[in-house]
């Protein structure tokens, strides 16, 4: 039985009536193959769908909201003048061919040509032009980079067929953007819930807050308590308003009417005395004597504008759009904000009384994400206002001329904005949002393809905005409420700990949904509208508000009766399945909530102490009659979010259902995200190292995909012979990793050998490696551009230069073709070049007059750079968008492990290659079996990772008999029945055998604990990494050895290196370290003015007669410079060494 | 076997072997060549497609360790090290295509051949290379109907294999050789697959070399000992016992006879899984040891060879370091 969060102690909440008792006493039979309804969930929703959902939903609902709400534009400078826009479309995806021609494309393609993958926006729009009024279709006003398999896609319904025509991995979830070539990614970002009441404790003040979010407005209101009295806070007010003067400024000015909004009870009237007094001390007894109070209390505006208004009516204007703007006013009517601050105020009063009624704020239900789709509509919708303004602008500038032609607001219109603040807000991640002065950098990363599990990870991913360099540990640690939504072990390492975290596998996120049609079902259901009641009825224990998405909708009386119908409703289909019910007994509340961006998860309901969903349904699925929609839609299985969840009573298998259970769990392994579900027995494993797997998964080298041969990536890492695990889990079948793995089953023998295992380090066979063992694929590509400019000059690219001597190509150009570009197949090496580029050396202006004028020409080559050599694998010559040819070169490197690289078992165990062995050398078993790497056994101890040697055990029993065991998350295949399945093969229960030593020929004394674990060989290899230099290049202005491996740089001896030679007194050789073998330099010294001399002369003595040479640091000869520059003479006082 | 012979026990507790307290083991012999050919026997105990399994009783096991070590590594054969390509358009890296070209087993005597040394030329002699090409190209049948949609009736060549290779004998090898006694062991070892258009070209030179410089020089699959079980009763154990007993052992090791009562059969199959050690209420009943001089040899061979060849090569090979190091000592 699981209890969620706070509301444990309203056990009466969902109780069902039963009144015959002996049902009970008959076990639940569990329901067998529950699992799955996994799967049928994940073929609807998939693992992903959250970002599509959320990006259909704006390229066809909210993107037409847009364009409706901002749909006029008029101008000053002409009362008749208008641009009205009647549609607006998402179209397919296109590329520009030129000429204003386009062509359908692909996504692959856009990957390959470094292009982005987007479709035009169209408008339909209604004009004038003159007198006339005209009506234009389909017209281009930007481009809206795609999501990959969102609607509009290409790929969305194609089969796997199709897909591999289109050169895309079935197995691709979608859900990126294509954006110059780069796969990029819109993080969800998690935020605080926005149009909902938090109390928190500020610094010791108890305050109310509520952050308002329209499409218009973002705006923070507070109502907090100062020596008992109580205030609203706003931005943009300087000083606190009483909260009484904000009552009267609302429309309600008795006093009487503010107490019965606030409460009528004796300690209400106490608390609240207070703060009357100071607005009867203000003499503010009027609303428009409210209204100027508050007037006098506006920020001032840094741009007045030439209007009118007295303070009083900015201040309503204040109140009616800023503060709370989220609580609707018609027809200047206040009440519902009235209504809105005095529940704020209430609950500051309460909570001042009782310290538990404070809000958490890291408490999931007080969370939103935001996906991509609500991101990117929060940016077209700034660049479509800025569009709009221009176009005003424009039309006011050129209206008032008078010109040949008449005025033509379409030929104004240009796509070109639009296209480009989208395209550079993705490929940057800086979303700069001017209304709502939001600005946020990193909102998207590129999509990382080091395996198909980063970039499966990295879908699910979620960024939190807080700060990463504070030390808080609430935002960090683990909440109950993220129980089943987020994966509890994927979260990286360091500062970004818990900050970052992971989707769980059946976790969706809402997008919007209408909520009127809920509001009329509600009062249907007996909710009482609240403008209809008067004070009193509010301050009834036995009422409970209803709140629609943080709004007051109304009262009711029988609360339970309520919410029980609202739910049995949704599980009629008479409402979307993804509104949320739930009740608050300690604020007496009941809450809807239809927007998006709320976390839910699909549970089977439980009815009577039954799951509803019964075997026949199972078996139904099977049979493929029955779909997850169809189990939503006969009422069996039901969506809850966090604060519903928070709200039921949720069993965690059908054993522990208890007469008070509302909901099954489907599975339990879903709780856990994609990543950790490749752990196999999790739940066997201390849980850090679940999380360490989490984040080495990601870096493990395998296949990224079906189409990674055609694709052309800066980095790219494969195996040469991946393999499945022979212990798989249901989370690993269900994302597919079996089809594109990441990893090799190598036979572990546990036992130390040679003393070259220590610190986990893990010794390996020769004979495994020279059959392909751990062998991989690194694939690095380099490109170019060959260019034309605007002086009529052009890029070129020249063959092989022979030599003049022998008639031999030279060696640099030894790889090229004739066409000067590598050819396929070829090996290079170290400083070769693979495309002869040459540059003209003026591009800007036209140098030359005359028609056939030679144009001098520079060489900018493409060379390799690498001590070891790769060879082509192939050469891509295409145009990119701006239509100049590109040519991309992908090279390839085979690589055999080696000592020092880097290996990782599935459970958080890396290690690094200590010792490869002769396979004679290695000890075999009584079957002839040597093992492919040698483990030593003090990695367990500490690290508990009982999940590796139930692998292990497993691993071996699947390969005796045959098959794939299973190691899922509180599930899996039992000891018992592996133990027996290796007695049936003559192997010992424990999976110990006895051993012989190879290099002595006799049996190891020990047991030997030995089978196949599962072993990635993760991206970290020495040949990257190894570096030493005696004598290299040096830094141009400081003259220091260069700094880094890929400069060839020097290995610095440090501060803390430096003071142990001090403290041993090596003075020579500090002298040495830090001078000779650095940057020394010669400088003429003068000893009389102690300035740096030029040439044995000084220039300020104007003399030679005292110049000294001696030597120091470079750079410290220019820091004299530079300090000489500044105005700040250094003086060198020389004496007799 | 002579029975009488006073055996050398390890015993098989239940968390580790355990030498016989009676034994000292090596400690205290002393080598003499007499005592040494007086005890070694060796029984060859089968001998067919599956490989050579022989007895070796009577000796260290420094000395059955070395034959089992000089199998692996040291005993020569023929693999292709060389792979020359020409055309290479099927999906496959050629680094990887060399490599897999390289483990393919050939059936060429490596004693017939010489290793290549430091001045023979790049393309090698006819007494120490072999040479192959592979020339595949793969193409859509002709004749094939609309609605077929197996690979095998729709392409041609869409899988390379073994077979596919092509001897060329290099000068006077076509009287010595024929090209099934230098091909590949198996024709059916799949090599690459191709889709149409795809081709490959390649020519591959086999020479001869050492499992110690690759694995795929390696004569034999595996070579490997194992110690001869022994398994003694140390109690009647009767009725339901009995059978787990039986259970607890490879198949034909513990025999039940008619009254039910449990006896040893045939030790010398056991896997030594000791499952004894799961019951507690037979843990006492049965004593297992393995013999500590008597090796079963079990020799797989990859095909090139005879496993028994391959055994006496071990020897030879054996042979040739003992001369060669005894040389050295009378050479100081």
């Amino acid at each position: 039985m699981v209890e969620h969060g706070k509301s444990g102690s309203n056990v009466e909440a969902t109780v069902w009536d039963h009144s015959d008792s002996k049902e009970w006493a008959l076990p639940i039979k569990p329901l067998e193959e529950k699992w799955k309804l996994v799967p049928a969930f994940l073929q609807v929703k998939g693992l992903v769908k959250q970002h599509i959902d959320s990006f259909n939903h704006f390229i066809n609902v909210d993107i037409k909201k847009i364009v409706r709400a901002n749909a006029l534009v008029t101008s000053d400078a002409d009362p008749l003048f208008y641009v009205k826009y009647l549609d607006v479309r998402v179209g397919k995806p296109d590329i520009d061919d030129g000429f204003n021609i386009t062509k359908a494309t692909t996504p692959h393609e856009c990957r390959l040509r470094d292009t982005t993958y987007s479709a035009p926006i169209t408008v339909d729009i209604e004009y004038t032009r003159g007198t006339q009024r005209i009506k234009r279709n389909n017209l281009v006003i930007g481009r809206m980079p795609l999501m990959l398999r969102c609607s509009n896609c290409v790929l969305t319904g194609k089969s796997e067929f199709e897909l591999s025509k289109l050169n895309e991995c079935p197995l691709d979830p979608g859900g990126y953007f294509v954006v110059r070539g780069q796969e990029k990614v819109i993080l969800i970002q998690e935020q605080l819930s926005w149009n909902k009441m938090l109390t928190e404790d500020f610094n010791g003040v108890v305050q109310c807050q509520v952050t308002s979010s329209t499409h218009e407005k973002k705006s923070r209101t507070l109502v907090l308590s100062k020596q008992g009295r109580y205030y609203l806070k706003h931005n943009s007010m300087v000083d606190d308003i009483p909260i009484v003067v904000i009552f009267k400024a609302l429309g309600i000015v008795s006093d009487q009417e503010i107490m019965a909004h606030i409460g009528l009870d004796a300690r209400a009237q106490n608390g609240f005395g207070a703060s009357l007094m100071e607005a009867f001390n203000l003499k503010i007894f009027t609303q428009q004597r409210a209204l100027e109070y508050m007037g006098s209390k506006l920020v001032v505006k840094r741009f007045q504008s030439a209007n009118t208004k007295t303070p009083a009516e900015e201040a309503r204007e204040l109140l009616l759009t800023t503060i709370l703007a989220h609580v609707p006013v018609d027809n200047f009517s206040f009440q519902m904000k009235a209504i809105y601050v005095s529940l704020m105020v209430r609950r500051v009063m309460a909570a001042e009384v009782d310290k538990t009624l404070f809000d958490d704020r890291d408490y999931y239900g007080n969370k939103r994400l935001e996906l991509a789709g609500s991101l990117i509509s929060l940016m077209f919708e700034d660049l479509f206002k800025r569009m709009n303004w221009e176009l005003k602008m424009i039309a006011d500038k050129n209206i008032p001329k008078v010109k040949a032609a008449q005025f033509d607001v379409v030929k104004h219109m240009r796509a070109a904005q639009i296209t480009a603040g989208l395209e550079s807000a993705i490929s940057s991640g800086n979303w700069t949002i001017k209304r709502f002065k939001m600005e946020r950098a990193g909102v998207t990363q590129v999509l990382s393809r080091l395996s198909y599990i980063s970039a499966l990870g990295m879908m699910t991913r979620v960024n939190s905005q807080f700060e990463k360099t504070r030390k808080v540990s609430g935002p960090r640690s683990l909440q109950p409420s993220q129980w089943g939504m987020l994966c509890p072990s994927d979260t990286p390492e360091g500062e970004a700990c818990g900050l970052v975290k992971n989707l769980a596998l059946m976790t969706h996120i809402t997008t919007e949904v209408d909520e009127r049609p809920v509001m009329i079902l509600a009062f249907n259901a007996g909710v009482e509208d609240i403008r209809e009641v008067s004070g009193n009825p509010i301050n009834n224990p036995h009422v409970f508000l209803v709140f629609i998405n943080g709004n007051v909708l109304g009262l009711t009386i029988n609360h339970r009766q309520l919410v029980q119908n609202l739910r049995y409703m949704r599980r009629k289909g008479r409402m979307g399945s993804f509104v949320s019910i739930h009740t608050s007994y300690t604020q007496r509340c009941i809450f809807i909530h239809t927007d998006g961006g709320r976390l839910c998860r699909p549970y089977i309901i439980v009815s009577s102490g039954r799951p509803l969903v019964q075997q026949h349904h199972l078996d139904e699925l099977q049979r493929g009659i029955r779909k997850f929609d169809d189990f939503l839609h006969d009422g069996l299985i039901e969506y809850l979010d966090v604060n519903e969840e928070n709200d039921s009573f949720i069993a965690w298998n059908e054993a522990h259902i208890e007469p008070h259970t509302t909901h099954l769990e489907i599975e339990p392994f879903t709780l856990l995200g994609v990543c950790a579900g490749l752990v196999p027995y999790p739940h066997h494993n201390q849980s850090p190292r679940n999380t360490y797997q989490c984040a080495m998964g990601k870096q493990a080298m395998g296949m990224i995909g079906y189409n990674q041969k055609n694709r052309i990536d800066s980095l790219m890492y494969n195996l040469v012979y991946p393999q499945a695990p022979m212990v798989k889990s249901r989370t690993i079948e269900l994302t597919n990793f079996d089809k594109v793995p990441a990893g090799q089953n190598a036979t572990v023998a546990v036992m130390s050998y040679s003393g070259y295992d220590i610190e986990d380090a893990l010794i390996l066979n020769k004979a495994s490696i020279d059959r392909g063992y751990g062998r991989c694929l690194v694939y690095k590509n380099s490109k170019c551009t060959v260019k034309r400019y605007a002086n009529q000059t052009f890029d070129r690219i020249m063959g092989p230069v022979k030599d003049a001597l022998t008639n031999k190509v030279i060696f640099k150009h030894d790889v090229l073709d004739t066409d000067g570009i590598v050819a396929p197949g070829e090996q290079v090496l170290n400083k070769q070049i693979m495309i002869n580029k040459e540059m003209p050396a003026v591009t800007s202006i036209n140098p030359l007059e005359g028609q056939n004028a030679q144009v001098p020409y520079t060489a900018v080559p493409i060379s390799y750079k690498g001590s070891e050599p790769s060879y082509i694998e192939r050469v891509m010559v295409t145009a990119n968008a701006e239509e100049d040819f590109l040519i991309k070169i992908l090279l390839r490197q085979t690589r055999c492990p080696e000592i020092g690289d880097k290996f990782s078992s599935r459970h958080g165990q890396k290690g690094v290659t200590g010792l490869i062995v002769e396979q004679e050398d290695l000890p075999f078993n009584d079957f002839g079996i040597c093992p492919d790497m040698i483990m030593n056994p003090h990695g367990f101890p500490s690290r508990m990772t009982v999940g590796k040697t139930l692998e292990l055990l497993g691993g071996k029993a699947g390969v005796l008999e045959g098959k794939f065991h299973y190691g899922t998350a509180f599930g899996g295949s039992k000891v018992q029945d592996v133990q027996d399945e290796l007695v049936r093969h003559g192997f010992n229960y424990m999976g110990k055998d006895i051993f012989y030593s190879g290099i002595t020929g006799e049996p190891l004394e020990a047991y030997i604990y030995s089978g196949p674990v599962y072993y990635q060989k993760l991206k970290h290899m020495v040949q990257d990494k190894m570096h030493a230099r005696a004598r290299g290049p040096k830094a141009v202005l400081t003259r220091q050895p260069t700094q880094g491996r890929s400069r060839e740089g020097g290995l610095r001896l440090g501060e803390m290196e430096r003071d142990c030679l001090i403290s041993y007194g090596a003075s020579m050789l500090i002298m040495e370290r830090l001078m000779i073998s650095s940057d020394a330099f010669e400088v003429d010294v003068c000893r009389t003015c102690g300035r740096l001399a030029y040439c044995s002369w000084c220039h300020f003595c104007q003399s030679s007669a005292h110049v000294s040479k001696i030597s120091m640091p470079y750079a410290c000869k220019l820091l004299f410079q530079e300090l000489t520059s500044m105005n700040v003479v250094p003086k060198l006082m020389l004496e007799n060494y | 076997m002579p029975e009488e012979r006073n055996q050398p026990l390890s015993y098989l507790n239940e968390f580790a072997i355990k030498q016989d307290p009676e034994d000292y083991g090596l400690a205290d012999d002393v080598f003499s060549i007499e005592a040494f050919k007086q005890k070694l026997h060796i029984v060859v105990v089968r001998n067919d497609e599956d490989g050579l399994e022989f007895d070796m009783i009577g000796v260290y096991p420094a000395i059955a360790n070395a034959f089992r070590r000089l199998m692996l590594s040291e005993v020569p054969s023929m693999a292709i090290e060389k792979v020359y390509i020409y055309n290479n358009t099927s999906i496959i890296q050629d680094e990887v295509l060399a490599h897999r070209m390289g483990l393919l087993p050939l059936k060429a005597d490596p004693r017939l051949f010489s290793y290549r040394t430091e001045e023979s030329p790049e393309t090698g002699t006819e007494q120490d290379t072999l040479e192959f090409e592979l020339k595949v190209r793969c193409t859509r049948r002709k004749d094939t109907l609309k609605d077929q949609a197996h690979f095998d009736d729709i392409y041609k060549n869409h899988k390379v294999y073994s077979g596919h290779l092509k001897w060329l004998p290099k000068g006077k090898q076509a009287q010595i050789y024929s090209e099934s006694s230098v091909s590949c062991v198996h024709n059916d070892i799949l090599i690459t697959q191709l889709r149409p258009g795809h081709e490959l070209d390649l020519r591959l030179i086999a020479v001869k070399g050492i499992g110690k410089d690759h694995a795929k020089f390696s004569p034999v699959a595996t070579a490997y000992y194992r110690l001869l079980p022994q398994i003694e009763l140390n109690r009647e154990v009767t009725g339901k016992d009995a059978y787990l007993l039986q259970r607890c052992f490879s198949p034909g090791v513990i025999g039940i006879d008619e009254n039910e009562r449990a006896y040893v059969k045939d030790a010398r199959y056991d896997s030594c899984s000791r499952n004894v050690f799961r019951y507690p209420q037979l843990m006492d009943a049965v004593t297992m040891a393995r013999v500590r001089d008597h090796y079963i040899f079990n020799v797989e061979s990859v095909g090139a060879l005879k496993p028994e060849v391959i055994f006496v090569e071990a020897v030879k090979a054996l042979k040739k370091k003992c001369r060669a190091f005894i040389d050295e000592i009378e050479a100081q």
